[in-house]
């Protein structure tokens, strides 16, 4: 690796203010497990690297009847070794054992995997499913934003220069919701997703839907939210029918290159079928 | 503020106290491999996809190529070195002799390693559990059949 | 000497005693060779060509030179050969330019990664950085990275000034750098006379050995002008012979210590850094360098396995009898002629006695690293071919797969298509096996929720080779026995060496103090590798032993004051035939030893014409999700002739890992190409090899038919494993799914494609 300088400040507003200071040229390090092999790749050529896993809210973990609340820092294995994190946010389990394998479960987190933002980061469409938000703090201030609204293009987003993600947010639904990811890959773990769905499911008193949100990963330049595919479902029967309907519509909203994971007939194929199973999941977790 | 400077160290290797210093930008692999002078854990893909250089901070497995090592400052880190103790080998790397568990043997510091922290917090792993915990070990020489057993009987005699 | 008995009860062949290198290597003591430390040691780094082909037109090292921290640039200009122009001055030098051009490119790129230049530094991020100062100017050509493209008419030609050699007939302007024909009988008039023919043509992509150990060299040019190497190698004597002829220079000026090996598979036999880091020594000032591959580069630029086209049709009788073959099989040199055609041709049709056949080898260069052995170097790639289409005859006739192969067997006495007559070799013990083993009896059983399920299976060969090895035995005065010899070890070859010795000299193997010598404490040995070691080194060590009896019958007699002829041996007992109080054990008489003339040693040599061939047979259960096309293996089981297993865990060992090796070759495994001639997956990330996660436990059975030409009847057994497990696979996919497959890997989108699910 080329060298760089290494600090670990201990409060948001330090880490701001390094940030701003060398701009481009700094990055934060969470898990490092993307970062360290970017820069390995000659992908970044950085003065610093700004430790953040000191820093008290990025490693907070609260879960309440309200929302549950993520720090940026936060590794996945915190995540899916909460019970009962576990057992209100199963889409969210879905994703943290997803991400590599044990050893990088140890390490890298949702909020690592959002800010490196690459269309099929295994966090980002449970995270969008779930409407959750992404607070951030620059030195221009605070501000929050909408998952989904937060990556760009392929590998960039909205933060500006010297902005740091702090936490994310996602708000609690209650018991008639609930989501499911699931990604296509060739072996059983430790891939990178080929096509990824992840769907979450709102059942109104009426016993119909009330809400739901898909969301794409691997299909585009950046994570799909799937709106069309998602308002289909609204007042419908949750349901063989409608999960057809909303898979199909989905593969529309995509738009998957050829590359060395999967071809473009592969990726929407995949969509489709995972729109489907994904929206089953979500239905069987909501039980009854 | 951000220092290019060595960075001095203080961590606890195997239960000893080491220190050093390292630039910035120097893994935690490179720093126990070519500072320390713990070769054990081994170079295999330097991105985070094979495990072989598999080390335990502070209790919980990880690639030691994705860390650094100014990030284990005041933290404990364990390595396949600290395995066996003045009463012999673990029950792990017995049970690796035993069940042929290695055949060129690269990957089996960062395996023993893995393997050790699933059986350090569930003492009684199913296959499918093992296989799971093991898929970030990635081995060219044995097919895994006798890594998978080799633990399994290790978990009986712990 | 050769004693061999079918059914022998051996002490110690057969067992599985803990190897001697165990301790080591689960500790992390054991010192692979890039945990190398010497004093003084600097770091190297290579430049290598961001162009699949091209034409170097100038390299301008100043930058580097001068950059703080530097030590020494080089170039192909440093090596003593100064023959730059390409001419028909006779294979041998033909051959040095393509061996040298392949570590250090002079004049031409043949593939993306090609080395270029190499700088020597005080650290590794300082010589990485330094190499990419170095300012090369290419003229960048159009390049090709597949057989058919490489043969069509306006292909680009990699080698202006290659003879290729087709049939015979020398051809210009071409990138076939051979063709061959082998053959038996008439196979055009067989063929018409064929009651059912199957024609098919398959594909296979490039794929990698994967070792997890990095290529890796240090080498140290001292002031004297010897050169000491050291090296994770399957050769150290070959390592010592390459990097002699490229420096021009006698054997004995260099020294090679090979250090434990992380996997080669093959891979490790070719150099690529030891000749890199011996220049870089000499010129920093003769400090010493060491040099380590990182992943990407082994991927594109060390020596992967070549794909290709091949093309089988076999003819069957009314009875389902085979009476005639033909094969086309054209296979990736990658960069600079070599490709396996040779193995290829004598494994393709080798489980069948075929009486008329005709096999045709292609070896075609294309803009990809130049490739090399990879376990059974071209049979895996044939046998997926031939034991597709094998079953396609066997279902046309409704016969049963296993008594369709065990209808046509080639076995003792048989002429293989290529003209060799097969010696005692185990195909149909092999079959039999198969066909008792629970795997095939069981029912299918009922797959996971949304899959459908299906079972396959299929053959492989390799002929195995001899070659040259020695051993030397001392006796130390406690009784035990220093075993040297010069095969690196692998996968405990080093235990099951001692094994042979110790089952000769009737003492157990834990007496033996096993040791691995570089080039000047061994005895020569030829390469790790062609599954030779367990037989030609463990064949010297029983030779060793012998002879070490003869010296201990000799210092008998003179404790005994007896004639030596007077004395005999049996059992770890030392006896005097005339007189039955006289008798000592090996370990009494080591303790005396000093008494009887001081240290004794002995020393054994082989050099053997071939290896005994074997056979395997697979059986493999998937399961495939029809929606997204993901193959899961479900049941696997791996039979193959071993001889007669000296370590029967070991043994097992090579047949699961093969095995595995072969299914990532089947489901997953390739070089996926961009278009600039690019590999676009030079990670384990997007190169995917199998994890733990993938798999099921692979039950090993070993089949015993003792090979003739060996004192244990030991058949080598790290190749076979790899030659059927991806013929198996396509075959059990089409009995899950219906559909035949021709195209390696099998991969979830070709699984949909096939399937008529997805366009492309």
């Amino acid at each position: 690796m080329q060298p760089f300088a290494y600090t670990a400040p201990t409060t948001v507003k330090e880490a701001v203010e390094i940030l701003t200071k060398h701009g481009n040229k700094a990055r934060p390090l969470a898990g490092g497990t993307d970062l360290l092999v970017q820069i390995r790749g000659g992908r970044f050529n950085l003065d610093a690297v700004v430790d953040i896993k000191k820093i008290p809210e990025l490693n907070n973990l609260s879960n309440d009847s309200n929302s549950l609340n993520i720090g940026a820092a936060v590794p996945c294995h915190r995540i899916y070794e909460d019970p009962k994190i576990s057992e209100d946010y199963p889409g969210l389990i879905d994703a943290a054992e997803l991400i590599g394998g044990i050893q990088i479960q140890s390490r890298a987190g949702f909020g690592g995997n959002l800010c490196n933002s690459t269309p099929s980061g295994d966090s980002i469409c449970p995270l969008i499913v779930l409407s959750t938000v992404a607070n951030i703090e620059g030195s221009k201030g605070k501000r929050s934003i909408p998952v989904e609204d937060f990556c760009t293009g392929p590998g960039s987003n909205t933060l500006d220069d010297g902005e740091l993600l702090v936490s994310l947010s996602i708000p609690n639904q209650g018991s008639k919701f609930n989501s499911a990811y699931e990604r296509f890959i060739p072996r059983n773990e430790m891939d990178i997703a080929v096509a990824g769905v992840a769907s979450s499911i709102l059942i109104g008193s009426n016993g119909k839907i009330e809400s739901a949100r898909i969301a794409l990963a691997s299909v585009g330049p950046t994570p799909i939210f799937a709106k069309k595919a998602s308002e289909s479902l609204i007042g419908k029967e949750p349901g063989e029918a409608a999960f057809n309907e909303a898979g199909a519509i989905a593969k529309t909203e995509c738009s998957p290159i050829e590359d060395m994971r999967g071809t473009v007939d592969q990726r929407k194929h995949l969509v489709d079928v995972l729109t489907v199973r994904t929206l089953n999941k979500s239905l069987e977790r909501i039980g009854g | 503020m951000a220092t290019n400077e060595k960075i001095h160290i203080k961590t606890t290797i195997n239960g000893n106290p080491e220190e050093f210093l390292a630039d910035p930008h120097v893994s935690l692999l490179d720093a126990l491999r070519e500072i320390v002078g713990l070769t054990g854990s081994k170079e295999g893909c330097l991105d985070g996809n094979c495990g072989a250089c598999t080390v335990s901070v502070n209790g919980r497995i990880v690639d030691s190529c994705l860390v650094l090592a100014a990030e284990v400052d005041g933290q404990n880190v364990d390595t396949v070195e600290g395995m066996a103790s003045a009463d012999g080998l673990h029950p792990l790397q017995q049970a690796f002799l035993e069940e042929a568990a290695l055949q060129c043997g690269i990957c089996t510091p960062g395996f023993l390693v893995s393997a050790k922290g699933l059986l350090d917090n569930e003492p009684d792993p199913s296959e499918e559990r093992i296989r799971h915990w093991l898929a970030g070990n990635l081995c060219r020489c044995t097919g895994y059949n006798n890594i998978i057993k080799a633990v399994q009987k290790a978990a009986k005699n712990l | 000497m050769v004693n061999v008995s079918d059914s022998k009860s051996y002490k110690v062949v057969g067992t599985d005693p803990i190897r001697h290198d165990g301790y080591d290597k689960v500790t992390g003591r054991a010192i692979y060779g890039a945990d190398v430390k010497l004093p003084g040691l600097i770091w190297g780094s290579v430049l290598r060509s961001p162009h699949a082909h091209a034409v170097i037109k100038s390299i301008d090292t100043s930058s580097a030179e001068k950059m703080d921290g530097v030590f020494a640039v080089m170039t192909a200009k440093d090596f003593p050969s100064k023959d730059n122009k390409f001419g028909d001055i006779g294979e041998g030098t033909e051959n040095l330019k393509w061996a040298q051009d392949n570590i250090l490119a002079s004049d031409k790129i043949q593939y993306k990664g090609q080395a270029v230049a190499a700088v020597a530094a005080r650290d590794r991020n300082t010589a990485d950085e330094a190499a990419s100062k170095i300012k090369v100017v290419y003229e960048v050509l159009e390049s090709v990275t597949n057989v058919e493209d490489a043969t069509k008419k306006d292909a680009p030609i990699l080698f202006k000034d290659l003879n290729g050699n087709h049939l015979g007939k020398k051809v210009k302007n071409t990138n076939v750098a051979e063709i061959t024909r082998n053959g038996i009988g008439d196979p055009d008039k067989a063929f018409k006379e064929a009651e059912n023919i199957v024609e098919r043509t398959f594909t296979l992509q490039m794929v990698h050995q994967g070792y997890i150990e990095p290529h890796n060299a240090t080498a140290h040019w001292d002031e004297e002008g010897r050169i000491r190497i050291w090296t994770s190698t399957q050769g150290a004597f070959d390592v010592r012979g390459a990097v002699t002829e490229i420096l021009e220079m006698d054997v004995s000026r260099v020294k090679v210590t090979p250090l434990e090996i992380g996997g080669g598979f093959g891979g490790k036999i070719p150099i690529y850094l030891e000749p890199i880091a011996s220049i870089l020594s000499k010129k920093s000032g003769f400090r010493p360098v060491k040099l380590v591959m990182e992943r990407t580069n082994i991927f594109q630029a060390s020596g992967p396995a070549p794909g290709g086209t091949i093309s089988v049709k076999m003819g069957t009788d009314k009875n389902g009898k085979i009476i005639a073959g033909e094969s086309v099989i054209k296979l990736e040199a990658g960069g600079y002629p070599g490709a396996a055609i040779g193995a290829a041709v004598q494994c393709v049709f080798a489980p069948y006695d075929i009486p008329n056949a005709r096999i045709d080898g292609y070896d075609v260069v294309v803009n990809k690293p130049r490739s090399f052995a990879y376990r059974a170097p071209g049979s895996p790639q044939a046998a997926f071919a031939a034991e597709t289409v094998a079953d396609e005859l066997a279902k046309i006739h409704g016969m049963d797969p296993i008594e369709f192969r065990l209808l046509n067997a080639a076995k003792e006495g048989t002429r293989r298509a290529d003209g060799v007559i097969f010696p005692k070799v185990g195909n149909i013990e092999v079959l039999e096996a198969a066909k008792a083993s629970d795997h095939w009896k069981a029912p299918l059983g009922t797959p996971p929720k949304g899959r459908v399920r299906g079972r396959g299976l299929a053959s492989g060969y390799w002929f195995n080779i001899g070659m040259k090895s020695t051993v030397n035995l001392q006796v130390n005065s406690d009784g035990t026995v220093a075993l040297i010899e010069g095969s690196t070890d692998i996968g405990g070859t080093r235990t099951s060496i001692s094994m042979q010795a110790a089952e000769i000299l009737g003492i157990g193997v834990e007496n033996f103090r096993p040791v691995v010598g570089d080039t000047e404490t061994a005895g020569y040995a030829d390469v790790t590798g062609g599954s030779r070691t367990t037989y030609a080194t463990g064949y010297a060590a029983v030779k060793a032993a012998e002879n070490l009896i003869t010296v201990l019958k000799d210092r008998c007699a003179i404790l005994w004051s007896i004639d030596e002829k007077d004395v005999d041996f049996n059992d770890g007992t030392f006896f005097a035939t005339k007189d039955p109080e006289l008798k000592i054990s090996f370990k009494e008489l080591a303790k005396k030893i000093e008494d009887t003339g001081g240290p004794a040693a002995s020393s054994g040599s082989v050099d053997l014409e071939s290896g005994g061939g074997a056979f395997g047979t697979h059986i493999v259960d998937v399961d495939v999700d029809l929606e997204t096309g993901k193959t899961d293996v479900a049941r696997y089981t791996a039979i193959q002739d071993a001889g007669t297993a000296i370590y029967p865990a070991y043994v097992k060992g090579q047949i699961a890992g093969g095995a595995v090796q072969g299914i990532g070759w089947a489901l997953n495994e390739e070089y996926y190409m961009s278009d600039d001639g690019s590999m676009a997956n030079t990670s384990y990330l997007d190169y995917r090899i199998p994890t733990s996660l993938d798999l099921p436990t692979i039950e090993t059975i070993i089949v015993e038919v003792p090979n003739p030409g060996h004192p244990f009847g030991v058949r080598g057994v790290g190749e076979v494993p790899i030659c059927p497990p991806i013929a198996a696979i396509g075959n059990a996919l089409h009995d899950a799914v219906g559909k035949r497959f021709y195209d390696a890997p099998m991969k979830p989108g070709r699984i949909l494609n096939v399937l008529g699910k997805i366009e492309k």
